[in-house]
């Protein structure tokens, strides 16, 4: 505990008023640690401005959300009419509802390209392991967010949407038709289903998200940020313990933030009022038309956010279970012959191949579908521990870990955008190919990750004043 | 610097195939839409499109979320609606519902008229706007007797709502050429055969079709104009202030070194 700190008689009210608070909360302290003496590398780039802009956006989600229950009505019978009553009657509602609508779209369009940039640059290997698991929490929980929000305008892709969704819950075996059940509290997509997921998406998940979003930032300034050369500041310091390549939070990334939150600010407020449907990818033009459970739309598809790995899902076809039964077996037969290990490993190995090949064979695609697309997003978690590579950054990789990065996000945009079309011959045959490649290059990635040559990791990070 | 010019090279890449992704959504199918005159911000012809709208449309179909007050945005004032547009008993304030019983509704056309309130809006595809669609299909009845009102559409083959227009268009016949493709023979629509004139000629109900439709569209978000208008002066007062962010951060960056 902090001793008690007695301030002169003469100082400024201010001045008096912060002690008052010092003496009985950690008020300076806090922004010390935080900001003003929390030392970030001054190497950051321009990938380094979408954390700051995804707490940003949660923030315009929270208060616009706010906003909006006070004149949503959670009910099968009146919530679309509760939002065209919000478009049209409630002041300035049109545009809150537009914030809250791009905002769920600029959400994932931050958090993508955060993730894109700890992807490069190593910012999940030790000790950044949590961050990045938080991280992935956050990813996750989002997506449960979005999901659920999705429904509450209750339009034709709201409803539909949804009941696909929960309906490939129920393809788990065994316990899957009374989880589908549960999710819904009905045998349909209904008004019980449409009060859960409203509880859900202005309660429960909101409140998990902060949470983890404050575990996020305390991990993250326990150990301090990566940079894009993946140097640690902390190894060289000077006379005062202050890391060389080091700078104060506050000021520099928080003028550097404002700059950047000012340019964000510019691209969300023009499609918010110039295209607030953004051509039918933001606000789907089916979703103009009132939930009808008896007229289903020819064609359903997820947000653009959820596509990539809806075309996981949609890539699982009893064709492609014999691709993934070879996938398995060549995997453990790899592991048993190359990677030296007891016998009872090898074993352990071979047996466990030998059961998931059965279930694969006795299994119907659609579950191992789910399986890919819940994996599809799983799979991240494990990230830290399957990156071998001697350096963090990409910048001294191997050039040739370059191009496999390049081809990764291209996989994943790919799978994006063929998870918007309808099913086609040739699209499935690519989303196929595109998801072996994206569970290939992390699956195989504690092997190729340490092959080549790396560059030589410079001592400082490279800078150039501006 | 190498590092720096990957990471803009992924970043054309990302933009290149957000790119490709809009131009392959704005392809599509289908009997091709005509474009639509986007008159939102013509008054006349809004207030032309609300009266062909409460006098022909509101029989049947509700605009359950418009309130007929909310026409004042479109230069009426409280009395011009009171004495011309209000045709039921219904207020001033109330949201516009349809004469019909739905029940009848149900019976005469094989389910319900939809609601127009944000039918521009909801018929948005890949050949055209929502506006685009429904001047393509307001302008596209023809007399077909094996349906059960008589009427047939273009743009929605089979569609249970009659050509309420018809004595201000007049009967016409859409003329077909069949061609061979692929060893079938093809119906390709090629143009119309007017078989009796109406009271309007094609030009005038072109435009009253065009008044008609911008009136929906305005309908199905009566704030569009205006919230364009307003944005542009946030992005205006945003551009300033991200001159200022841009000094500030330069002011204290010239420091690290």
């Amino acid at each position: 505990m902090a001793e008690y700190h007695e301030i002169s008689p003469n100082a400024p009210a201010a001045e008096k008023l912060l002690n008052w608070v010092d003496n009985r909360f950690p008020a300076s302290k806090l922004f010390k640690e935080h900001m003003s003496e929390y030392y970030a590398p001054k190497n950051f780039n321009f990938f380094y401005i979408f954390g700051a802009l995804s707490v940003l956006v949660l923030v315009i989600q929270i208060v616009t959300g706010i906003f909006l229950v006070m004149h949503y009505k959670p009910d099968a019978a009146l919530a679309f009419g509760s939002v065209e009553y919000i478009m049209r009657d409630v002041p300035w509602g049109w545009l809150i509802r537009y914030m809250h609508s791009t905002g769920a779209s600029a959400f994932f369009l931050v958090v993508y390209l955060h993730m894109f940039r700890g992807l490069i640059y190593g910012s999940y290997r030790k000790p950044r392991e949590l961050i990045w698991l938080f991280g992935c929490g956050i990813f996750l929980v989002l997506m449960a967010e979005a999901f659920m929000g999705y429904l509450l305008p209750w339009g034709q892709m709201s409803y539909w949407g949804a009941q696909v969704i929960v309906n490939l819950f129920a393809a788990i075996p065994f316990i899957g038709p009374d989880l589908a059940l549960l999710i819904r509290g009905d045998f349909v997509v209904g008004d019980a289903t449409l009060n859960r997921f409203f509880s859900f998406h202005v309660i429960a998940m909101p409140l998990v998200l902060l949470g983890l979003v404050v575990a996020h930032i305390i991990a993250l300034h326990e150990v301090g940020s990566n940079n894009p050369d993946g140097v640690e500041i902390k190894a060289k310091r000077d006379a005062s313990g202050k890391p060389l390549d080091g700078i104060p939070f506050h000021p520099y990334y928080t003028v550097h933030d404002i700059f950047a939150v000012s340019v964000f600010l510019m691209v969300f407020t023009a499609i918010v009022f110039f295209a607030p449907e953004m051509g039918g990818y933001f606000l789907e033009y089916n979703n103009f038309i009132p939930a009808d459970p008896f007229k289903t739309p020819l064609h359903i598809a997820p947000v653009w956010y959820f596509t990539p790995f809806y075309s996981m899902l949609r890539a699982v076809t009893d064709e492609m279970m014999y691709a993934l039964i070879a996938c398995v077996l060549a995997g453990a037969f790899l592991t048993v012959t190359r990677v030296r290990m007891p016998t009872l490993f090898k074993g352990v190995i071979v047996g466990g191949a030998a059961v998931i090949v059965a279930m694969m064979l006795s299994i119907d695609a659609k579950f191992w579908g789910v399986v890919a697309m819940g994996g599809g997003v799983m799979i991240l978690f494990f990230l830290p521990w399957l990156d071998n590579s001697p350096v963090k950054s990409i910048r001294y990789r191997p050039d040739w870990h370059k191009y496999l990065y390049a081809v990764f996000v291209l996989d994943f945009l790919v799978l994006g955008y063929l998870g918007i079309l309808p099913p086609s011959d040739i699209g499935g045959r690519v989303s196929q190919i595109g998801t072996l490649f994206y569970f290939g290059f992390f699956l195989l990635m504690p092997w190729w990750s340490r092959l080549g040559e790396p560059k030589k990791v410079p001592d400082r990070v490279t800078f150039t004043a501006h | 610097m190498r590092t720096m010019s990957f990471a803009k090279k992924l970043a054309a890449v990302i933009l290149m195939a957000v790119g490709l992704a809009g131009l392959a959504h704005a392809s599509g199918g289908g009997l091709a839409w005509d474009k639509a005159p986007n008159k939102t911000n013509d008054m006349a012809a809004l207030q032309n499109g609300a009266k062909i709208f409460v006098n022909y449309c509101l029989n049947c179909h509700s605009a359950a979320y418009m309130r007929y007050n909310r026409l004042q945005d479109i230069g009426l004032t409280e009395e011009q609606i009171k004495s011309n547009l209000l045709v039921t008993n219904a207020k001033i304030g109330d949201t516009m519902k349809a004469a019909i019983d739905p029940q009848e509704a149900k019976a005469w056309f094989g389910g319900n008229p939809p609601d127009l309130t944000v039918i521009a809006r909801s018929r948005a595809g890949a050949n055209g706007s929502g506006a685009d669609y429904l001047y393509t299909y307001l302008r596209t009845f023809y007399r077909d007797a094996d349906k059960p009102t008589g009427w047939n559409n273009l743009a929605f083959p089979n569609v249970g709502m009659p050509h309420v227009l018809w004595q201000l268009q007049g009967d016409r016949r859409p003329v077909f050429d069949t061609r061979k493709e692929h060893g079938n023979d093809v119906q390709i629509f090629n143009g119309w055969e007017q078989v009796s004139p109406g009271t309007m000629t094609p030009l005038q109900f072109d435009q009253s079709i065009g008044d008609l439709v911008s009136y929906l569209q305005w309908m199905g978000e009566p704030i569009q104009n205006t919230r364009v208008r307003i944005g542009v002066w946030v992005l205006l007062f945003l551009g300033v202030f991200t001159v200022f962010a841009w000094r500030l951060n330069a002011a204290y960056w010239k420091d690290v070194k």
